[in-house]
């Protein structure tokens, strides 16, 4: 049943190339989660800043993205991402063929699913900010920039973090789906060993394992975060 | 005006649109079936999760640990491909489901709604006060009377919005059942792609369908809050 012997590094198992899988997952996830708080980030913007039209696209965006199955969402940028980048780059009078490499495309999609969370973790982070604060500081007369980078940000950050690693375990969980656009990452790494040795429970099992393992670490990781951000905070 | 008619009958989405339609009753038939048997099983594991038998509470917490730990797709997978492959349950009588993408599909996503749903409501019961649990006592309730008509509804109403949460994204995990060949509308949209090579059209129109199956889940969700929270309604 569990053969582990096909999993020793080198030639004889797939130790190795499991490594390299696990890294890409990594990667991948570390990317879009970058990339999806930058959108996240845009999106609060717009839904704060009083203007129809924004905060209609924003609620539209977010609305749309969190309705639909993260797959569809993966397929539509997969298959649909390079004719929408060609027919864009055509408006600029490129007409030669573009295509986007499954890293960029995987990137891409799972930020997209990934903003629409953290969007929502950091509206309500912002939102629990007391409005005296910020009249506070112009008050004093600090600029906007000032009072977004001295008095916003060192709190949404502490208010946001328990969010921000529950939307991390989404995202690194939601780049499993990445494998159906060919991207090397666990899930793929899993389908093309257990197609070669005939063996899926072993390899899934592994696949599993590796998640529990990246998942664990990582809240371990952000509950350090949450002690150091809260620093003065008795909780 | 005609012409303008005929178009549209005749665009690719429209075409589309009914064409994916027709899977909408296998997605809807995976939903019907792990949702109750979810919402059951996880009551119970939630109970389990806070009695005072330390092992079953430490069993159910391992096992939600590693359902929520790792991806949906790796669960349905192993549970596809991986179970099939062992010899003996092949000969057993788990194969006459197991060989079905249908039932892997059900018992995949079954699984992992216990999860996460175990995990909601024992949010929703240990965030009881004691007090209720108490004056339940002092009253001479028995322990499954008190179960019944204290401990669970106020559990369950406090914790209505985070299970349809929770409801709203196994709407979205039947998709990934798509991938073990099981046709439902994701599996439907992608043959239409093959064949059509329109891939926006194919998925956008399975896209307003989840949206709408969506939309109609959160209108079920607030119709239960406001039947299950009276006292919170404005005017009666």
């Amino acid at each position: 049943m569990f053969k582990f012997e096909k999993l020793v590094f080198g030639d004889a198992g797939w130790g190795d190339e499991f490594l390299v899988a696990t890294l890409m997952t990594l990667v991948v996830s570390i990317l879009s989660m970058g990339l999806g708080l930058f959108l996240a980030i845009l999106t609060v913007w717009a839904k704060i800043i009083q203007n129809r039209i924004t905060n209609f696209f924003a609620n539209f965006y977010t609305t749309v993205i969190r309705g639909i199955p993260e797959l569809l969402v993966i397929y539509l940028i997969f298959f649909g991402g390079n004719s929408l980048v060609m027919s864009i780059a055509k408006v600029f009078g490129y007409n030669k063929y573009i295509e986007l490499n499954a890293l960029t495309i995987a990137t891409i999609a799972i930020a997209v699913i990934s903003a629409t969370y953290s969007s929502e973790v950091l509206r309500a982070a912002y939102l629990s900010i007391s409005k005296g604060q910020i009249e506070a500081a112009r008050a004093l007369g600090m600029n906007k920039f000032n009072i977004f980078l001295k008095v916003i940000s060192p709190q949404v950050i502490r208010h946001a973090l328990p969010g921000i690693g529950n939307v991390w375990q989404i995202t690194l969980k939601d780049t499993s789906l990445i494998s159906v656009t060919g991207l090397v990452e666990i899930m793929r790494q899993t389908r093309i060993s257990s197609n070669v040795e005939h063996s899926p429970l072993t390899f899934l099992i592994t696949a599993a394992i590796l998640y529990l393992c990246l998942t664990t670490l990582s809240s371990r990781v952000f509950k350090s975060l949450e002690i150091n951000y809260s620093k003065g905070f008795s909780t | 005006m005609i012409d303008f008619f005929n178009n549209i009958t005749n665009s690719l989405i429209f075409n589309n649109f009914f064409l994916v339609l027709s899977g909408l009753d296998n997605t809807i038939l995976l939903l019907l079936i792990s949702l109750p048997i979810g919402f059951i099983l996880a009551l119970l594991f939630a109970l389990g999760r806070v009695s005072k038998i330390i092992i079953l509470s430490k069993v159910i917490a391992g096992y939600i640990f590693i359902i929520r730990g790792t991806p949906l797709l790796v669960q349905i997978y192993l549970i596809y491909f991986g179970l099939g492959s062992v010899k003996f349950i092949r000969e057993s009588f788990l194969w006459y489901a197991l060989k079905e993408p249908f039932w892997c599909g059900v018992i995949a996503l079954t699984i992992n709604t216990v999860a996460y749903g175990a995990e909601i409501f024992r949010g929703g019961i240990q965030s009881i006060e004691k007090s209720q649990v108490e004056s339940g006592l002092s009253l001479g309730f028995t322990k499954f009377l008190l179960l019944r008509k204290i401990i669970l509804p106020i559990a369950i109403r406090k914790v209505l919005p985070s299970y349809g949460n929770e409801l709203i994204l196994m709407v979205k995990a039947t998709s990934l059942v798509s991938l073990t060949t099981y046709m439902e509308m994701t599996g439907i949209a992608r043959k239409i792609m093959a064949k059509t090579f329109a891939p926006i059209e194919a998925f956008i129109a399975a896209g307003i369908l989840y949206l709408f199956l969506n939309f109609l889940m959160v209108q079920f969700v607030k119709y239960l809050e406001w039947k299950y929270n009276p006292h919170l309604r404005l005017n009666n």
